[in-house]
């Protein structure tokens, strides 16, 4: 065959190819995706199925079995909360104060969260948490 | 004496972006008008600012020893009782630190790659020197004007103590895991830069690409090592006993070093066929604008990510800067497409060109699938308005494959030669890789459960093909080494690995990687794991192994203001003791406001539990159920107790010197009265009152990754080491011979 025809087809065939794999990318990412909500996105309309949702810890418990129940506020409105009920492995910095992203379903107004998906916002040393200063002796004790 | 300092620090910092606006305009006028005198003053200006920032960086660290918290920097990061390393690392821990890191590793690595390249390439370096500068430019502008970038603010009034470092942060890897990534990113400057210098003044052989190799190779190493002592401290310090998350963060460093990896493969291509220039300008433009993406996540916030840095002054100038790398690139690669016309053309799809090809596809696809995973939450929004994300199974899904194949085409590519090569010979050199793997396969099937596991099996199967495929030519070579010059096959051996440096580096590079992606792959797919929660004398088995709670420990340290909960573990296999363990997880203070409480709401940090050694590894970590109704009662009841007992109705004036010292006397009531409650924590804890979660890990193979990974690194620097003169000397004449043979010829 004439090497520039030769060199055509293998053109083609190689970006039918990568056409082919973008779509499938882009199909399977768009399926595969679950929505991020926060606490008041989650209030207004509970998506049916899997939903992540974000936002501060607010107060948490662990319950006798070992799973644990806390609850988390909208990042910019603080009045706006959802409990959620979660089992597995929670990450060294959770705690009350923290930003989580957690996945899972609203079952009457509650987050059932996926075991293990927890995820725990490490505060960096970028962060300038307030709370953590030393030199404020009684103040957040009062 | 320390106000001057900072002063003179201060005013280096300025001096440098001097120089290097002066570089930046030396280098232009000196290319433009083809001035030779102007570019090697624009060289000079590149070592000036070099200086200033060692002097810079310097003044700083003498700062961090000393403690002189009337620097913002030092007050934020540091504090009298941290730990010496980690006063001197934490430079980098801020924002402006770390844009000063950046500024000084390309100070220092732009005047080595100007001064080796001083006698060279005078078309180019002029171009490449304007680049350099203006990155330098760049961030010395950003720490100078941007708001709260720069590292030489003062504090005022001047604190008594500084705010330390997180606890989780605490670690070495994480010492010196920042400026490895940062070195990586840095580096990868060196042949952006001088691609750029290339397309500007035409001259687009090679030879860019010779003065720069080693740069790249260099910048693929620290990469590389700052991914494995993040993914080392992820596994060790983080608790959930995993190394890889796909978190944007993460991610942000592995796309630079796929693309980067694409490019140190294609760039042979150029070299010894003169093909692939487009790509090869292209990769690494793409990767230099990765390497500035990677530290625009980490600035930006834009991205969930479970590195929460918070918002930032620098990201809209960082983003402005990725525009400009990309546009002008294109635009430069685009006007220069005639001068990047390939020298020849693919002769076979069964050489060494072709599968270099294949192989730079699948690391640019999968980079390609790990941006459009990371940045997902930002296309779907513009999409459809929802913000939605992607998972890891989604990435695995696409990663899997993509890694089995290009394992295989590691081990197909050099077994095959440069044009083309006979069938009579592809069979000799495929023939024992595929009986190996082979027999491998059969192995796996009948004596272990992999089956179970096809993604796993198929990539074991590769991976023993590319193994084999490499002992086979590190055999051939030291053969033919032998064969010249006789000896012992060791010492073969290791001649023709001196003799040969960038190729053999390069096998053992492979070596290491296939060795990580079959502990990946075992690890990820063959993992026993349980959470469990346990009393003292409770056992538990998780795969081959027992775990029995012996007995809980509780340990306070006053200095540190932390509390260790922790716990004496026997570990059984088949009834017999492997190892006694001690798992722990230490509490930090948030506050010295004496409550027992802050000690909960601080941060925590777990020291894992591990035993195990080539073959599998045994992973424990622990968190006691503080939130026990007993147990919160008693911490609730006993703060409010000594809330009540020891805060005086009148606080006094902090002001004053004798307020002062009543402050410090009240604190040191509530100390005593808060180590009261925390012994009887403590005894309950030892009298097992308080239930502890376990996660149990049982990872196969884990540990390869990072002996795999410093293979690779090892391999890395052999292939970067430079060659002795003499040798390169030789090498030339032989060019030389050659190129007089081929223009006789024509």
């Amino acid at each position: 065959m004439d090497p520039e025809k030769k060199r055509k087809i293998r053109l083609v065939v190689a970006l039918s190819a990568a056409v082919l794999l973008a779509t499938a990318l882009v199909y399977t990412s768009f399926s595969a995706s679950t929505e991020a909500k926060s606490p008041s996105e989650l209030l207004a309309d509970a998506p049916a199925g899997s939903v992540e949702a974000y936002g501060k810890v607010v107060s948490e418990e662990t319950m006798p079995d070992g799973s644990r129940e806390f609850v988390i506020a909208d990042p910019e409105d603080a009045s706006a909360t959802v409990p959620v009920t979660y089992e597995g492995q929670v990450p060294d910095p959770f705690r009350e104060g923290r930003d989580v992203i957690v996945t899972g379903e609203m079952v009457n107004g509650t987050l059932v969260a996926e075991k293990d998906t927890l995820i725990t916002k490490c505060p960096s040393k970028f962060s300038d948490e307030a709370e953590d200063d030393p030199n404020i002796v009684i103040d957040d004790s009062l | 004496m320390s106000n001057f300092s900072i002063d003179f620090g201060l005013a280096c910092l300025i001096g440098a972006l001097v120089a290097f606006a002066f570089g930046a305009g030396a280098g232009i006028y000196g290319g433009v008008k083809a001035d030779r005198r102007w570019v090697d003053s624009a060289r000079r200006a590149v070592y000036a600012a070099a200086a200033l920032l060692i002097v810079c960086v310097v003044t700083l660290e003498a700062a961090f020893l000393r403690s002189d918290f009337s620097l913002a920097l030092v007050a934020d990061h540091s504090s009298t009782t941290t730990p010496t390393l980690y006063k001197m690392t934490a430079l980098w821990g801020s924002q402006g630190g770390s844009l000063l890191l950046w500024a000084f590793v390309l100070s220092i690595a732009s005047s080595g790659v100007l001064f080796a390249t001083r006698h060279k390439h005078r078309e180019v370096v002029p171009w490449a020197t304007a680049v350099l500068c203006g990155l330098g430019l760049f961030f010395c502008g950003l720490m100078l004007l941007a708001g709260g970038a720069n590292p030489f603010e003062r504090m005022s009034p001047v604190p008594a103590e500084g705010l330390g470092l997180n606890p989780l942060l605490r670690h070495p890897a994480m010492a010196i895991h920042p400026p490895m990534l940062y070195s990586g990113y840095v580096l990868f400057s060196i042949p952006f830069a001088f691609a750029i210098g290339a397309l500007i003044a035409r001259r687009l052989d090679a030879s860019w690409i010779r003065s720069t190799r080693r740069f790249a190779l260099l910048a693929w190493i620290f990469l590389s090592v700052g991914i494995l002592l993040g993914a080392g401290w992820s596994y060790v310090e983080l608790g959930w006993g995993g190394y890889w998350g796909w978190d944007p963060v993460e991610n942000a460093s592995l796309m630079p070093w796929l693309v980067g990896t694409a490019f140190l493969h294609s760039i042979m291509v150029q070299e010894r066929r003169g093909m692939l220039k487009v790509w090869n300008v292209s990769l690494i433009c793409a990767t230099f604008a990765l390497a500035l993406l990677g530290t625009f996540l980490v600035r930006s916030g834009i991205l969930q990510s479970i590195h929460a840095f918070g918002e930032s002054t620098v990201g809209t100038p960082l983003l402005v800067l990725i525009a400009v790398v990309l546009g002008g690139s294109t635009a430069l690669i685009v006007s220069r497409l005639s001068y990047l016309r390939a020298e020849r053309r693919v002769e076979s799809m069964a050489s060494r060109e072709a599968v270099f090809l294949v192989n730079n596809v699948l690391l640019v696809g999968l980079a390609v699938i790990v941006f459009w995973g990371t940045f997902f939450p930002l296309i779907s929004e513009a999409i459809t308005g929802e913000r939605s994300t992607l998972a890891g199974p989604w990435f695995d899904r696409y990663v899997t494959p993509l890694a089995i194949l290009l394992v295989l085409f590691t081990g197909i590519g050099p077994l095959l030669a440069w044009r083309k090569i006979s069938a009579g010979r592809a069979l000799r050199l495929f023939g024992p890789p595929t009986a190996f793997a082979g027999v491998v396969l059969v192995a796996l099937l009948l004596f272990t459960e992999s089956a179970s596991e096809p993604g796993a099996l198929v990539m074991f199967t590769c991976a023993a093909f590319a193994f084999a495929g490499l002992v086979g030519e590190f055999v051939r070579g030291a053969s033919a080494q032998r064969a010249l010059t006789g000896g012992a096959w060791p010492v073969s051996l290791g001649r023709v690995v001196v003799r040969n440096r960038r190729r053999y580096g390069g096998y053992i590079v492979h070596t290491g990687i296939i060795l990580a992606f079959v502990s990946i792959a075992a690890s990820s797919s063959f993992q026993d794991s349980d959470d469990v929660r346990m009393l003292p004398g409770d056992s538990t088995n998780v795969g081959d192994y027992e775990l029995t709670y012996v007995q809980p420990t509780a340990f306070r340290d006053l200095e540190e203001q932390r509390l260790t909960f922790g716990s004496i573990v026997e570990v059984r296999r088949d009834g017999e003791l492997v190892e006694t363990l001690t798992p722990s997880r230490n509490y930090y203070s948030s506050s010295s406001a004496g409550t027992v409480r802050s000690f909960f709401e601080g941060e925590a940090t777990s020291e894992v539990g591990r035993s195990g050694g080539a073959g599998e590894d045994f992973w424990t970590a622990m968190r006691p159920d503080l939130t026990e109704p007993a147990i919160d009662e008693l911490i609730t009841t006993s703060d409010r107790e000594i809330d009540r007992l020891l805060i005086p109705e009148e606080l006094p004036d902090p002001s004053t010197p004798g307020g002062q010292a009543e402050m410090r006397q009240i604190a040191e009531a509530r100390s005593v009265a808060q180590g009261q409650i925390i012994t009887e924590l403590q005894e309950r804890f030892e009298d097992g009152q308080i239930p502890v979660d376990f996660r149990i890990n049982v990872n196969p193979l884990v540990i390869w990754i990072w002996i795999g990974g410093a293979i690779a690194v090892i391999g890395g620097l052999i292939a970067a080491w430079p060659t002795p003169p003499a040798r390169r000397r030789r090498v030339s004449d032989v060019y030389a011979a050659r190129l007089a043979k081929d223009l006789n010829r024509a």
